[in-house]
Parts: C-alpha cells; sequence; structure tokens
C-alpha cells in the first residue's frame, strides 16, 4: 500500500450530504477486472452531460460545466471536502480506487459510510473526519478564495488552513501506524498464522460442522 | 456473570487476537462470492504468490451481470462476460470447491442461495464483498460487507482486521396490520433514524413483531439494515430459525444438527444485556411505506403527500430534498397515489425470496396489469426459487397478469445486465437502493413492498395495497 504522511494540495468542495458510492462510480463501469482505470468515470453522471459507458475515451465526452469538478478553478484538486455520510451504499472498492485515480489523496467530512472508510484505509486514501463547523468554515473557505489549499499531517494528525489555522482529527492509531508505514495488512496478518490455527483447533472442536 | 448482546456473543467467539488499540482480528467462518468485487482480489492473491487459507469456507456464484433472459445465449456485453469468465476461471484455479455458475440450478443472488442452501448457519461469520451481506444475520450470524482489499485478505488468512461496533438495539412490539409487511417495517425505520442512523453499530432487531415474521420476513429486514448505515443486522434465534435450517444441504444433518442447534439456541441476548442505544417501533402503528426521493430515508407512507421542502429548516438538508424531487420529477404535496410508473420490479436480495413472490402473486391472481405500464418484471432470487415458484403455478399467475418471468439473478435491482430504467421512467421497486441512476441513468426508483409492487402494476400508480379488495 502506498505511504501516507504528509500531503498539501489543492481543495475542491462537494456540497452534498449522503454521496453513495453509485454517484462515485456507477455500476456500469464496476464490470472491469482492473483495479485502475476508473479515475476518468468518477462522478461520471454528474460530471458528463453524455451517458458514461466503460471504453470510451475521455476526450470525447461532453463535461457538464455546472459540476464543481469542472470548474478550472479546482482543476488539480487532490483534497475532497464534502458533507455528512459519504460513500454510503454498495461495499465496491471502485469507490476510493476512482477517487485516487482521479488525484485525491484525503476527503475530508463529518462522517463516512462504515465500508467506505475502511475501503480507504486499505487504498492509502486518507478519510478525515472533522466536525460540521470546522467543515462549514472551510467550505465558505474554500468558495471566498480561488486556489485554497489545505495541508495534511498524519502523524499530527492536524489539517492547517493557509492562514495558520489547526486543526486536530482523530484516527485509530493501528489505522495511522499502517497508513504511515504503506503496510500490507494481509502480510501482517500472516505472522499470526499459529494463533489463527490454534483458534481453528478450538472452534473445530465446538462447533465442527463449520469446517464440514 | 454479566449479560451479553447477541453481537458481544458473536464477536467474542471469533476473536483471534486483540491489538492494543481494540483492533481485532476476527475469524471467518463462511466466505461468500460473486463475479463483480472478486477479480481484484485474485489477481492480488496471484500477485503476492499467496494460496487461499481455506477454500471450504468459499460458496461462489455469478449474479450480478447475469442475464435474465435468453441464457443459452450467454451474456451479450463482453465486458460483463469476461467478468463471469473471470470468476469461472478462478474457481478452477484455486480449486473452489462449491460454485454456481450461470445456468446451474443453484445459481442466484448470493444472498438468497446462502440461507437457502444452509450454507449461512447461525453462530457464523458471514463475508461477502457485496453490503447486503447484512441479509444473512437473520440467522444470528454476524454478517456484513467487506471491499475487495478485504475479500483478498480473508481469501489468504481467513480473518479480518475489524474493530468491535456499538450495539443498537430495535425492537419492533405489537402486531403488524394486514398488508404491512418486513419491507414496511425496515424501511420505517430507516425513516425514523436516517441512513446514516446506524453508522458504526451492529443491529439487532428485536421484539414481538420481529419473532412474528418469517425468516424470509427477517432476511429482509436485515437486508436493509445497511440502508440505516450498519454494516451488520440480525436477529435472535429463535424455533423459526432452526425449523428453516432442518434439512437444508449445507447443514449439519440428524444428530449432528440437533448437536448444533443445541449451541444455536444460546444466540440470543441475555436477559438485561445493555445496548449503547435503544430505538422501540409500535408495529400495529406502521402502514405501507413508499419512498419519495433518492435515499431511502425520503420515504412516507403510501396515505401520505410528496414532503415539501419549504418545511425543512436545515438548508442543507432543504437542498438535497428539493434536488431529489427535481431527479425524481415530483412537486411537493403530491399526493403519493397519484404517483403514476412505468415499470414494476419484483425481485432483488431484499424480496425475492418464495415469499415475496406469493405475497405479490396472491394480489394480481386473476387480474390484469394496467395497460400503462410498459414493463412488469419478476426475478426470482435464485434456481430454487424459480423452480418452487413453478410448482405452486405462480409463474402461470404472473403471466396471465401480464408479468415477465424471468432467469434469477440481481437484474434491474443495479441493472448491471440488460434489465435497465431509460431516463425518466419511474419503477415501483423491491429492491433496497433509490440513489440516482441505480436502475439505469436517469431512472426515478420508488422501493416498495412486494404486495404494493403488486398493486402499483395492476393500478398503474401507488396504491394502498390495504384498499385493494
Ligand atoms: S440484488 Fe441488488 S442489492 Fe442485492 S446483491 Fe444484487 S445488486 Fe446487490
Amino acid at each position: 500500500m502506498e505511504k501516507f504522511t504528509l500531503h498539501a494540495g489543492l481543495v475542491a468542495p462537494l456540497d452534498r450530504e449522503n454521496v453513495d458510492t453509485d454517484a462515485i462510480i456507477p455500476k456500469q463501469f464496476l464490470k472491469s477486472i482492473h483495479r485502475t482505470g476508473f479515475g476518468p468515470n468518477l462522478f461520471d453522471a454528474w460530471r458528463y452531460l453524455d451517458p458514461g459507458e466503460p471504453g470510451q475515451d475521455p476526450h470525447s465526452r461532453k463535461p457538464n460545466p455546472d459540476f464543481v469538478l469542472n470548474q478550472p478553478r479546482f482543476r488539480g484538486a487532490s483534497i475532497l471536502i464534502a458533507r455528512k455520510n459519504f460513500g454510503c451504499g454498495s461495499s465496491r472498492e471502485h469507490a476510493p480506487w476512482a477517487l485516487q485515480q482521479y488525484g485525491f489523496k484525503a476527503i475530508i467530512a463529518p462522517s463516512y459510510a462504515d465500508i467506505f472508510f475502511n475501503n480507504c484505509f486499505k487504498n492509502g486514501l486518507l478519510p478525515i473526519v472533522l466536525p460540521d463547523f470546522h467543515l462549514d468554515h472551510l467550505f465558505q473557505e474554500v468558495a471566498a478564495h480561488l486556489g485554497y489549499r489545505l495541508a495534511v499531517d498524519l502523524p499530527a494528525q492536524t489539517v492547517t488552513t493557509p492562514s495558520g489555522q489547526v486543526m486536530r482529527f482523530d484516527v485509530e492509531p493501528f489505522r495511522k501506524e499502517c497508513l504511515v508505514n504503506g503496510w500490507d495488512d494481509i502480510g501482517l496478518t500472516l505472522r499470526r498464522q499459529d494463533a489463527i490455527r490454534a483458534y481453528e483447533e478450538r472452534r473445530r472442536a465446538s462447533e465442527p460442522w463449520i469446517f464440514s | 456473570m454479566n449479560a451479553l448482546t447477541l453481537y458481544d456473543k458473536l464477536w467474542q467467539s471469533h476473536l483471534v487476537h486483540e491489538e492494543q488499540d481494540g483492533t481485532a482480528l476476527i475469524y471467518i467462518d463462511r466466505h461468500l462470492l460473486h463475479e463483480v468485487t472478486s477479480p481484484q482480489a485474485f489477481e492480488g492473491l496471484s500477485l503476492a504468490g499467496r494460496k487461499p487459507w481455506r477454500i471450504g469456507s468459499v460458496v461462489a456464484t455469478a449474479d450480478h451481470n447475469v442475464p435474465t433472459k435468453g441464457l443459452e445465449r450467454g451474456i451479450a456485453d463482453p465486458i460483463a462476460r469476461l467478468q463471469v469468465e473471470t470468476l469461472d476461471r478462478n474457481v478452477v484455479k484455486f480449486a473452489l470447491p462449491v460454485y454456481y455458475g450461470m445456468g446451474h440450478q443453484r445459481q442466484g443472488i448470493v444472498h438468497v442461495i446462502g440461507p437457502e442452501l444452509g450454507a449461512t448457519l447461525p453462530g457464523m461469520t458471514v463475508v461477502c464483498g457485496d453490503s447486503h451481506t447484512s441479509t444473512h444475520g437473520a440467522f444470528a450470524a454476524l454478517a456484513f460487507g467487506i471491499g475487495t482489499s478485504e475479500v483478498e485478505h480473508v481469501l489468504a488468512t481467513q480473518c479480518l482486521l475489524a474493530k468491535k461496533a456499538k450495539t443498537l438495539r430495535i425492537a419492533v412490539d405489537g402486531r403488524l396490520p394486514a398488508g404491512v409487511t418486513a419491507k414496511d417495517v425496515v424501511l420505517a425505520v430507516i425513516g425514523r433514524i436516517g441512513t446514516a442512523g446506524g453508522t458504526g453499530h451492529a443491529i439487532e432487531f428485536a421484539g414481538s413483531a420481529i419473532r412474528a415474521l418469517s425468516m424470509e420476513g427477517r432476511m429482509t429486514v436485515c437486508n436493509m439494515a445497511i440502508e440505516a448505515g450498519a454494516r451488520a443486522g440480525m436477529v435472535a434465534v429463535d424455533a423459526a430459525t432452526i425449523e428453516y435450517l432442518r434439512g437444508r444441504p449445507f447443514a449439519p444433518q440428524g444428530e449432528a444438527f440437533e448437536r448444533a442447534a443445541a449451541y444455536w439456541r444460546t444466540l440470543v441476548s441475555d436477559e438485561g444485556a445493555r445496548f449503547d442505544r435503544d430505538v422501540a417501533i409500535d408495529a400495529a402503528a406502521l402502514k405501507p411505506q413508499v419512498t419519495w426521493g433518492t435515499s431511502p430515508e425520503m420515504v412516507v407512507s403510501i396515505e401520505d403527500r410528496v414532503p415539501d421542502p419549504a418545511a425543512e429548516k436545515d438548508p442543507v438538508r432543504r437542498e438535497a430534498m428539493e434536488r431529489a424531487l427535481e431527479y425524481m420529477g415530483l412537486d411537493p404535496r403530491t399526493p403519493m397515489t397519484d404517483v403514476k410508473i412505468d415499470k414494476v420490479f419484483i425481485g432483488s436480495c431484499t424480496n425475492s425470496r418464495i415469499e415475496d413472490l406469493r405475497a405479490a402473486a396472491a394480489v394480481v391472481r386473476g387480474r390484469r396489469v394496467d395497460p400503462r405500464v410498459k414493463l412488469a418484471l419478476v426475478v426470482p432470487g435464485s434456481g430454487l426459487v424459480k423452480r418452487q415458484a413453478e410448482k405452486e403455478g405462480l409463474d402461470r399467475v404472473f403471466i396471465d397478469s401480464g408479468f415477465e418471468w424471468r432467469e434469477p439473478g440481481c437484474s434491474m435491482c443495479l441493472g448491471m445486465n440488460d434489465d435497465r430504467l431509460s431516463p425518466g421512467e419511474r419503477c415501483a421497486s423491491t429492491s433496497n437502493r433509490n440513489f440516482e441512476g441505480r436502475q439505469g441513468a436517469g431512472g426515478r426508483t420508488h422501493l416498495v413492498s412486494p404486495a404494493m409492487a403488486a398493486a402499483a402494476a395492476l393500478a398503474g400508480h401507488f396504491v394502498d395495497v390495504r384498499r385493494l379488495a
């Protein structure tokens, strides 16, 4: 997994609640058997005026000028600010893949759906939780300033504004450690093979039908 | 001894290891796989030179992309076909013993076939790369959806990294009025607590109205726990749970079944167990539900009108309502019974089991689908459901009324195959998500129970199924 320590970047606002994974990456793109190639179809139905199908040349599409990410001022954004319950709906990991492959490194929202939140960490995309009042403030600042940037420091658990305001966020220590070091979860778990085997033996004795 | 919740018991019995900060390694008993969220996991496994830990835990099927008619012609869309073929190949490559591919008599929606085969058992942890894995919690299993990286993690290690959730008990007490079903219960719950209401929690559905539900009804309720934000929903074991499982092919048989059942009966929340949150719902006051917007929490009863955003004080919420009404092509204050529909879909892992089809058939028997309805589809959840329905003559009831009777799969629940809505089309659907574009780009979905969908098909608009004499 990609490491995450420090990141500073341009901020784009998505001022909606309950942004669901069908909106983040519509189902027709889930037919791919690959892990990459989803960036051009992030928010497809909002981002383009023509219907999106797998395999199109992105340059032949008609961008929707009203969609916020299509505004020139947000080109190259790498931090997305959003509203509550971001990433609700399906378990598709294609959602964080699409966000990341578009260029986002971090998301800031007041809350996330559980599966999406988890999937982000597995891919080195940092979902930061900040309270509503901070987000209200950030949405105002982004609207008011061209080229509004934030600096994220994961080891210190802070988000810093251009004016030097520091907002602290919480992150579970284990997730943080994995992300900061870019650790491979599976490799970590396999270090506990013996414990897993011992556990299986106990269960095999008490609930043999599980293993038949 | 401490009084434990059902969730506490399931969690403790699967704990392999715990980190300082509470991050735990939990053991996975049953791993369900389908074609959409598994290819990248198998690829990752191969690239790292790893092998599956316990192939006997896996039950695999193809459901999302499969066509529901003309199966002999295969899948026309080459990208979808490649995805199903990739699963076919991975099953061989990794020697997975249980696979019900396209055309197999036991093929079906992964959340329908797990329970009907007895592959989902009480006391198990059940995972699948699919958010509606919560369905299996109806059997007092700890069942939840995972992402593709986690699919790979479970394949490689038989474990998952997880943190213990908080507990939420939703007690539905009293008797459900006639015409009010499990689907109405769960839609009403979501309307009450919101789509983020269960975030970070495992929900236990309890109370006399839940105990009075069949296993199919309990599955419908647990299925939509994820729409309330909870990864897992569950119901305690009782006699109905055990009788449902007796004789199922993957369940233990004979004396072994009795031994297992003795353990399963302990899978209930202890008297006096404390939940982090409690919600109480009065079953007798519930009415048939219909969603009006683009989130499952945007729901009202069939007696109500489309809400008016002008009455909403919170500006973010008001804007969401306005946007939803615009997308749905609805005016504020329109009576729900005036909303006309173009298509009807009876199916999905929420409502495609035999009991759902019986409920819908009972409404349409001897009547005709309104001529304004362009397409009324019945898609059974599995090959076994389909054959059972045909044995009972339900296929004839539907076909005689003007419905199409299809082959099993996810179908128009998400429209990855050819079954979908065209832009602007309005659908009465028994599925679980009414998000923008869910059933087809620009499509408008209203979530309802099977009986309500059937009634809407006959009338050409939403009607109160209780008034349909
Ligand atoms: S029926 Fe719908 S919700 Fe259920 S697994 Fe299939 S696509 Fe997902």
